[in-house]
């Protein structure tokens, strides 16, 4: 019975650690509705904010049943930032849209990487997910993609940003491949992959893009940041502070 | 497979009145998302239901305008079950929604998911107004999470394109 509720409360910690990703990068490109450079990319950018709001309510919502106690908003709106487990790079500002493609563009990979993966997960909960949100993602990816090569080979002004773009996001993607204590245990009981197992595979996407898009890959830098144990920049504070304003402020209010 | 009861006939047949609430021309069947439907003895009428995107907001209007449907037909209890695994392809819309979505001016999938080609190079997308196959991508995204956004260059119209996934 002990093993029992161990493994599920590593499950439900790892659900909110990728799903909490994908609700943090949602929240991120609403920001850009009604400011994209185009209706296209508007459209485009709210479009892949939706995928993945769909993919943090599914896992949400399960990490909720496993607490035996709450729902996927008491989740979202109600916890201070500490007990976030995102990604520290989704969590950074838009910048411009140069900025807010590199990001989108290494998440992807990303991924792409994880979702494959786990579709072996030995929880039929998060195999299934993956086997839908792949699907998705390949699309993200091919979105975030085509505007890493237009962008790169593109103007010198365009490509100056989206250099200067990946030099300063470069050093957050570390920690996609850095086991945090839990991913180590969902590895260990087969919910999840092994994150370092997951870092060739991105790489060799990654750089695929670069070259078509005239981009030098930056130098790895060997420090992980913690976002996915809970410690965060000051950026998570201000996003949840607007995310979470009504809820907080009206406990329970509805549409 | 059991044989579907009356009952569970009788669903079926009343949930081809529940429109998707993007593309009203289409009913739930034809979309392809009603996957089961079980008469359950403690559970009342189960219908099982696969969102087309994981975070389709349409998705729960669906479910909301089956359990209506059904119960205005006398179906005091039912339950709808959210089936994410296989997940839903546009292989699945039916023939019959292929016609009306081009009637109705969407280009519906050029290809099955199936093919290995699909997503490394373009398919051929008629216009469904004026069927020419010259036409260019203009957006990967359109209005909903199922569509792409297309350009007629012989008639010149832009079009929506149902995206093969």
């Amino acid at each position: 019975m002990e093993a029992t509720s161990a493994a599920s409360d590593v499950l439900r910690r790892y659900a909110l650690t990728i799903g909490d990703t994908s609700l943090i990068l949602a929240q991120r490109l609403g920001e850009w509705i009604g400011h994209a450079p185009a209706l296209e990319e508007d459209l485009a950018l709210a479009n892949i904010a939706l995928d993945l709001l769909g993919q943090a309510r599914y896992l949400l919502s399960h990490a909720a049943q496993l607490q035996g106690g709450g729902t996927e908003d008491d989740l979202a709106f109600l916890r201070d930032p500490q007990d976030f487990l995102n990604l520290s790079l989704v969590e950074q500002p838009n910048g411009d849209f140069g900025e807010t493609i590199v990001r989108q563009f290494l998440i992807d990979a990303w991924q792409l990487e994880l979702f494959e993966r786990l579709q072996q997960s030995s929880e039929p909960k998060l195999a299934e997910l993956a086997a839908k949100a792949i699907k998705e993602t390949r699309y993200h990816f091919r979105f975030s993609s085509g505007w890493m090569v237009r962008l790169g080979d593109g103007t010198e002004e365009s490509h100056r940003r989206v250099q200067t773009a990946l030099d300063a996001l470069w050093r957050f993607t570390h920690e996609m491949f850095v086991a945090s204590p839990v991913e180590q245990e969902a590895a260990a009981l087969g919910i999840g992959p092994d994150p370092a197992s997951l870092a060739a595979g991105w790489a060799s996407r990654v750089e695929e893009v670069l070259q078509e898009a005239t981009l030098k890959r930056p130098a790895d830098v060997a420090y992980s940041w913690h976002g996915k144990r809970g410690q965060h920049s000051e950026h998570l504070s201000r996003l949840l502070a607007e995310m979470q304003i009504m809820q907080r402020t009206y406990p329970g209010a509805q549409w | 497979m059991v044989a579907a009861s009356p009952v569970e006939r009788e669903v079926w047949r009343l949930l081809a009145d529940v429109p998707d609430p993007e593309i009203p021309i289409l009913n739930v069947i034809e979309l392809g998302v009603v996957r089961y439907v079980r008469d359950e003895q403690e559970r009342g009428i189960a219908v099982g239901v696969s969102p087309t995107y994981t975070g389709c907001p349409a998705t729960e209007v669906i479910q909301a305008s089956i359990k209506a449907r059904l119960q205005n037909a006398g179906f005091s209890t039912v339950h709808v079950d959210t089936v994410l695994a296989p997940p839903w392809t546009s292989d699945w819309l039916t023939e019959s929604a292929r016609e009306k979505l081009r009637e109705y001016g969407i280009a519906p999938p050029a290809e099955s998911v199936d093919s290995p080609r699909r997503l490394w190079s373009e398919p051929t997308v008629s216009c469904p107004r004026c069927s020419s196959k010259q036409t260019e991508r203009v957006s990967e995204f359109a209005s909903t999470p199922c569509k792409a956004l297309y350009r007629c260059t012989s008639c010149l119209e832009p079009f929506e394109y149902f995206k093969c996934i």
